[in-house]
């Protein structure tokens, strides 16, 4: 089975849980008087679950051949160990822990460390270039976010204050 | 209309807003021009921007100029190094790569360039035209309507963007409807589906996702491939002139493609992309042998057809959203989500209640496409250099400019694990083909439709809704058939092709 296929079925188990919380979960909770309208919270989700649940089931079930007329597609899955995975994984892991670094960190560290560290993932190694460009830009944007658009931005770590 | 003209100049010309146009266009060809980046990417980066400037008009003229800019930005990197930034000027670099691989890389700039203004400039004029005749169409509208008439823009999306995989797309929009309805709803004040999760009390954010679902995945796709990203210049852009002659033959091309990518344009799911292309495919078969011959070697006309018209329905699309307030594309889906970010609701009161918005943003068009003619052009040898810097710095730039959008919207971290999680899931929808600008358009329709469905159910007392106006019935039939027909014809185009009689 292709890979969108499999995407397809998991959408189909997405829209199954879903749709029993529209149908079996949320009624429960409802207040009596608003039980006399016409049209509850539950009530859109429900026809989506089910318009979604099908239309999910035809495209696992292959219904609708592909007539794309052999369209190229932009990266090859089945070849997916030629491309550079490890470093898309890292910069990805490097993105997490930017963003459980940002608020103990203080902005202009840990965008530093991001910007040098996603740059050495990727193979350079001109620290003499990267480093003040790291820092100019850090703290650059720190100035146009915090002064400019007047939006709190923790520079320094808590430790500091601020 | 004059009235309107005056209201808008008076808006648009003042200081402030003429610098949002002239920066707008700067930072969209800066940035489009960078591989991976394209106009939905940028425009939702610049949201936080816009929205800390507060008054609608500057906001929305700012957003536009972005626009603007992306498009002219993404044109000059397909005719320079046959990376087309955005889709929807692919077709641009057929004939404009050829083009500066001869050295004529400054005579097809300008080309590209003038193309452009006259397709944007006829864009703005026809959208002059059609969008209050729209409107005042619009305002006999009831909810009912409206719901209709969204369903219909949302298969419309599904049925255009997914070449062949109508399933696929309808899927995609299905998933963004569901998402839409994660938090609060606004007609109940109960949270929904939200696992009891505190972060997901108000929802998805919708720049988190925009973000997850366009800027992220070609990020990725630029590190996963480096083949991508690498630049082979077509030459020095020099000698930006172009002769009367040349001048004489693009000028019919220019006028065909921007009515009709203009008129492209205005449906939704359409877009851009599909106006380039079938502009130039249009300019190839009515053109003569000897041009023809031509086409894809570095001809004139191939290169301005396909500007004029993608120009033409960016224009276009702003038609849709300016008086129903339904997007018919992913760019314009943003720019929605950004007014209702600012407090404005487009749709056909807009013309009424904030007549100086709607105006100033057709004006500032004109304008944005003036500095593009005359201050992006000439600047363009120097703008081109950003193409030089080496992708080691560029990536994770990019990377931080998409952490930065989606952080400064929410100021909250967790927004940002869930810009990773979402922009995994996203690589790998795109990995299998799926199209993700219609789940965004879903998700951001996905409030208006409910509210326009609970209204319509409340005020009938059922569903009887659908059978009370003949107007709502035809939408939805409509709607229907715009999923199922694709789907039939090339269900009978295969049975046809395998050499079965179907019936007939």
């Amino acid at each position: 089975m292709a890979l969108d296929r499999w995407i397809a079925l998991i959408i189909l188990m997405i829209c199954l849980a879903y749709g029993y919380a529209a149908f079996f979960t949320m009624d429960a909770t409802l207040p009596p008087f608003m039980q006399r309208n016409p049209v509850w919270p539950s009530t859109f989700p429900k026809i989506l679950s089910v318009i979604g649940a099908l239309v999910a089931l035809s495209v696992v079930l292959g219904l609708e051949k592909d007539t794309g007329g052999g369209k190229e597609p932009d990266i090859d899955y089945t070849r997916l160990g030629d491309y550079k995975i490890g470093q898309a994984l890292f910069l990805l892991g490097l993105m997490v822990a930017y963003a459980l670094c940002l608020r103990p960190v203080g902005f202009l560290g840990s965008t530093m460390f991001f910007l040098i560290a996603g740059s050495v993932v990727l193979g350079e190694r001109r620290w003499f270039i990267m480093i003040p460009v790291a820092a100019f830009a850090s703290g650059g944007i720190w100035y146009l976010v915090q002064e400019v658009l007047g939006i709190f931005l923790r520079p320094w770590p808590f430790f500091l204050g601020v | 209309m004059l009235e309107g003209i005056l209201i808008g100049l008076t808006t648009a010309f003042t200081g402030t807003n003429l610098l949002m146009v002239i920066g707008g266009c700067l930072i969209g060809t800066f940035i489009g021009m960078l591989p991976g980046l394209g106009p939905m990417s940028i425009i939702a980066i610049m949201i936080p921007v816009a929205i800390s400037i507060g008054d609608p008009s500057a906001a929305l003229i700012l957003l536009a100029g972005v626009y603007y800019g992306a498009i002219f930005g993404g044109s000059t990197s397909s005719i320079l190094i046959n990376a087309p930034g955005v889709a929807s000027t692919v077709a641009t670099s057929f004939d404009g790569y050829p083009l500066a691989r001869q050295g004529k890389a400054g005579k097809a700039l300008t080309v590209a360039a003038i193309a452009s203004f006259c397709g944007g400039t006829i864009g703005a004029i026809l959208l002059m035209i059609f969008a209050p005749m729209l409107a005042s169409v619009a305002l006999l509208f009831h909810s009912a309507e409206y719901f209709a008439l969204m369903v219909v823009g949302l298969s419309a999306i599904a049925a255009f963007a997914g070449t062949g995989q109508v399933g696929k797309a309808l899927l995609m929009t299905l998933l963004g409807l569901i998402m839409a309805t994660v938090g609060e709803g606004a007609l109940f004040n109960a949270p929904r589906f939200t696992m009891g999760i505190m972060d997901l009390q108000s929802g998805f954010g919708f720049i988190t996702l925009a973000m997850a679902m366009f800027a992220l995945p070609e990020a990725l796709y630029l590190v996963l491939d480096p083949a991508r990203s690498n630049n082979e210049a077509g030459g020095e852009i020099k000698d930006l002139r172009i002769t009367r002659d040349e001048a004489k033959q693009i000028a019919p091309v220019i006028g065909r493609q921007s009515i009709q990518g203009f008129l492209i344009g205005v449906l939704p799911g359409a877009g851009a992309t599909i106006a380039s292309f079938l502009g130039y495919a249009v300019e190839r078969n009515i053109a003569s042998k000897e041009d023809q011959e031509q086409f894809g070697k570095g001809s004139i006309k191939g290169l301005a057809a396909p500007e004029a018209a993608n120009n033409a329905a960016a224009t276009g699309s702003f038609v849709p959203l300016l008086t129903l307030g339904i997007p018919g594309s992913g760019t314009t889906a943003i720019l929605l989500g950004a007014l209702i970010a600012l407090n404005v609701t487009p749709g056909p009161r807009l013309m009424i209640d904030e007549p100086e918005v709607f105006w100033a943003v057709i004006v500032s068009m004109y304008i944005g496409n003036l500095v593009l003619l005359f201050l992006n052009l000439p600047l363009i040898p120097y703008i081109a250099k950003v193409l030089a810097v080496p992708r080691t710095f560029l990536i994770p730039f990019i990377l931080f400019f998409t952490l930065m959008g989606a952080y400064i919207g929410q100021n909250n971290a967790t927004e940002l694990l869930i810009l990773v999680g979402f922009g995994i899931c996203a690589t790998i929808l795109r990995f299998a083909d799926y199209p993700l600008a219609p789940l965004l358009i879903g998700f951001i329709l996905g409030q208006m439709l409910e509210d326009n469905f609970s209204r319509s159910m409340q005020l009938e007392g059922g569903i009887g809704f659908i059978l009370e106006r003949p107007m709502t019935m035809g939408l939805l039939a409509f709607a229907v058939l715009l999923v199922v027909l694709p789907t039939y014809r090339a269900r009978r185009a295969r049975i046809r092709a395998q050499g079965i009689a179907d019936g007939d």
